[in-house]
């Protein structure tokens, strides 16, 4: 395969919506110039140092119908095992890609912050089509390919000073009928200044079925806001999931990130933040578990730009069977950004002798005066608290699961959204807890 | 001054075929990698008795409560531990914990992310299970607590912690004897409880540990100092050096120790006795 002959199934579908007549020609143009590069790049081999532990083939050796229109058989009902038992958050529902008004619920926003479809929002607000594609790297082959394929996704939008205190939740969901099919979700979240607000974006599935999501979410923080911003991958079995979310932090801007994955085939999320202000700083954080032959891969950059500016990384995989997890933290230090306070912790548990994990923190520091930090561990169950609790008469399985679960407790107890929280800790403890053991997590 | 002869011993000799010994150890050997550290330990514990171990540094205290509760960093070489009629060294860990024995670890393992109450009400209704009783709720479980907190003055704070994560020292050891009042069990086991305990805490500690006798369980007390012993009064106290016992007595033995040291008893201690294999 070369990448070159990977890019001709694309052209097609590509073509195809191209004479698109509801995108404004700037959009069109957008598109026309991110096909070309992508054209160019084609997708990345395992020789790019950026993939050298992903391959993308099993993604590439598919051929995906564009799903443009909408599509899918999904009701309330189906959605409610995705929504963390919380009543009151603001949700914006994407079946097999597209919006479905008739699923979400938007009406109790508050004023000073709007959530509307893309198609909406390029059509109304044109003034927001210059943001589109401000920050998202179109180097990158798959952000190239989603800004060329863009037909959908969620604008949300928070005017300076608002503080939206319940959770606006991005949920895209997949049903059979996105067998064969690709997604192309373009989120755009614009914070304004000393704004306060948090978005959930979930990728989940009602099918087993074999697809493809490549989303792409571009954030800007304005001086002083707030963003948490958290991301669910449990796409299906079979999925291929390929996520960017690229964010840009003004002044004193703080920019919290979760990303937990437990879904998909083979997934890959970056999380890439660039610092442009004094005082600003980003926490990402992330858990992700898998089994079977799951691969997951993460890759955090941040670009401390400016001086004086802190970042916090916390990163936890829990991998059994043999499964391959995938962590490469990136931190860049221009010379100008004196006073870096970076630390990075990358910690991976592996629950069978055959599941692998390569973790990579990459540190580059061109300022004198920082102080980065980074550290990565692998390791197994600790035997020695496995005796422990086996002494107090805890069966070996049991105590495994707990200790399992401990593992993953701290990074969890980061979330700051409680419904949330107490759902992904119920997730995490029921995984590896067996049917007849307690289900109560306490506290 | 002669000691005089243990209960126990004298015991176990005469009334063999009446009285079952809770405990039963015979020539036990033990070692961790190469080394070899017990080299034949024979002790008998009845019910209703507190047997103190006491000993030099090294001389496998440690390793003697250890290698009862089952770690396997420890590799059993030879002899049998019969408890309450079972061969216990062929039980694993949790199946001695629900027989009954349980250990008050000298260096209680930290496990962050697993709440002191979940991990606690999981062992005991691994315990309700192992005896065919039916599990108990959360709900019905923290008035188990209640009482069992105020045996050793905690908190129910402490409850929503993380099992001994940032614990004290005191704390620690508090927090097994809080498990061991929740256990309840036959023959427990306290190795070196009393180290790093100030004088309340060791108080508290000793007079929760006083509380749980009773004529039906036993107790056996691992210490290197007789300071315990003030407060958790033993029936009978051995010396352990060179990973065998070599003098076994009443209380007045552990003063004597205090007194004179262990040098007495036990001139070549850090080398295995004569004959004992290498």
């Amino acid at each position: 395969m070369t990448p070159g002959s990977a890019v001709e199934p694309f052209v097609a579908p590509f073509e195809s919506l191209a004479g698109d007549p509801s995108a404004p020609a700037p959009i069109q143009s957008l598109r026309r110039a991110a096909f070309d590069r992508f054209s160019e790049l084609g997708f990345p081999t395992t020789k790019n140092e950026d993939w050298h532990y992903t391959s993308v083939a099993p993604i590439v050796e598919h051929e995906y119908t564009a799903l443009l229109d909408r599509t899918g058989d999904v009701r309330r009902g189906d959605l409610a095992q995705f929504g963390h038992g919380a009543r009151d958050w603001h949700t914006a529902v994407f079946v097999n890609g597209r919006f479905a008004p008739e699923l979400s619920d938007l009406n109790a926003l508050p004023s000073g912050a709007r959530v509307s479809d893309l198609v909406t929002a390029w059509t109304a607000a044109p003034q927001l089509v210059r943001r589109i594609g401000a920050l998202a790297n179109t180097d990158h082959s798959f952000t190239a390919l989603n800004t060329a394929m863009m037909t959908d996704g969620a604008v949300v939008q928070i005017d300076d000073d608002a503080d939206v205190r319940r959770p606006i939740h991005l949920l895209f969901v997949t049903d059979a009928v996105a067998a064969k099919g690709m997604m192309h979700p373009r989120n755009l979240v614009v914070v304004g200044r000393n704004a306060r607000a948090t978005v959930i974006e979930s990728y989940v599935s009602l099918t087993d079925a074999l697809y493809f999501t490549n989303a792409v979410t571009e954030v800007s923080l304005a001086d002083g806001a707030t963003l948490r911003h958290y991301k669910v991958q449990r796409e299906g079995a079979r999925a291929f999931h390929v996520g960017t979310i690229q964010a840009a932090q003004a002044r004193d801007s703080h920019y919290l990130s979760f990303s937990f994955a437990t879904g998909g085939a083979l997934t890959r999320t970056n999380v890439y933040t660039t610092l442009d202000g004094e005082g600003a700083g980003p926490t990402l954080n992330g858990l992700y578990m898998l089994d079977g032959e799951q691969h997951c891969d993460h890759q955090t950059e941040i670009v401390h730009a400016q001086p004086n500016c802190f970042s916090r990384e916390l990163y936890k995989g829990i991998l059994d069977d043999r499964s391959h997890g995938v962590f490469n933290g990136k931190v860049y230090v221009h010379p100008i950004a004196q006073k870096t306070d970076g630390k990075q912790t990358n910690k991976t548990l592996l629950l069978s002798g055959t599941a692998h994990v390569d973790a990579k923190p990459q540190l580059e520091i061109f300022a004198d005066d920082v102080k980065c930090t980074h550290g990565a561990t692998v390791g197994q169950i600790d035997e020695t608290a496995l005796f422990y609790m086996k002494s107090r008469g805890v069966n070996r399985d049991m105590a495994r699961r707990l200790l399992t679960y401990a593992f993953a407790a701290d990074v969890l107890e980061t979330l700051e959204v409680d419904e949330l929280k107490v759902s992904l800790e119920q997730m995490t403890m029921d995984r590896f807890t067996n049917p007849s053991d307690s289900r109560t997590v306490e506290r | 001054m002669t000691p005089q002869i243990p209960r126990a011993l004298a015991r176990a000799e005469d009334d063999c075929l009446t009285t079952m010994a809770l405990l039963e150890i015979r020539g036990l050997t033990a070692a961790v990698g190469d080394k070899q550290i017990l080299n034949g330990v024979d002790l008998t514990v009845n019910l209703g008795e507190v047997h103190a171990v006491m000993g030099p540094n090294g001389s496998g205290k440690s390793t003697l409560a250890q290698v009862l509760a089952g770690n396997p960093a420890y590799n059993v070489t030879g002899g049998s531990v019969v408890y309450d009629g079972r061969e216990l060294l062929e039980l694993e860990p949790e199946e001695r914990a629900q027989a009954g024995i349980f250990l008050a670890f000298q260096y209680p393992v930290e496990i962050p992310g697993v709440s002191n109450a979940y991990f606690l009400r999981a062992a005991y209704n691994e315990m309700r299970k192992a005896r065919g009783e039916a599990e108990v709720d959360p709900l019905e479980f923290a008035d188990v607590m209640e009482e069992k907190l105020r045996l050793v003055d905690m908190d129910t704070s402490m409850l929503s912690r993380s099992v001994n994560t940032g614990f004290s020292g005191g704390e620690k050891k508090r927090n097994e004897i809080l498990q061991m009042a929740v256990l309840t069990p036959r023959l427990a086991i306290l190795d070196e409880t009393d180290s790093g305990l100030d004088i309340d805490a060791l108080r508290t500690v000793s007079n929760g540990v006083n509380a749980l006798r009773r004529p039906d369980n036993a107790t056996i007390v691992v210490t290197h100092y007789q300071r315990l012993l003030n407060y958790i009064v033993p029936d009978f106290v051995h010396v352990l050096a060179g990973g065998r016992i070599m003098k076994s007595g009443g209380k007045d033995l552990a003063i004597e120790l205090e007194n004179r040291g262990y040098d007495w008893i036990t001139p070549h201690a850090s080398r295995p006795a004569a004959g004992a294999a290498r």
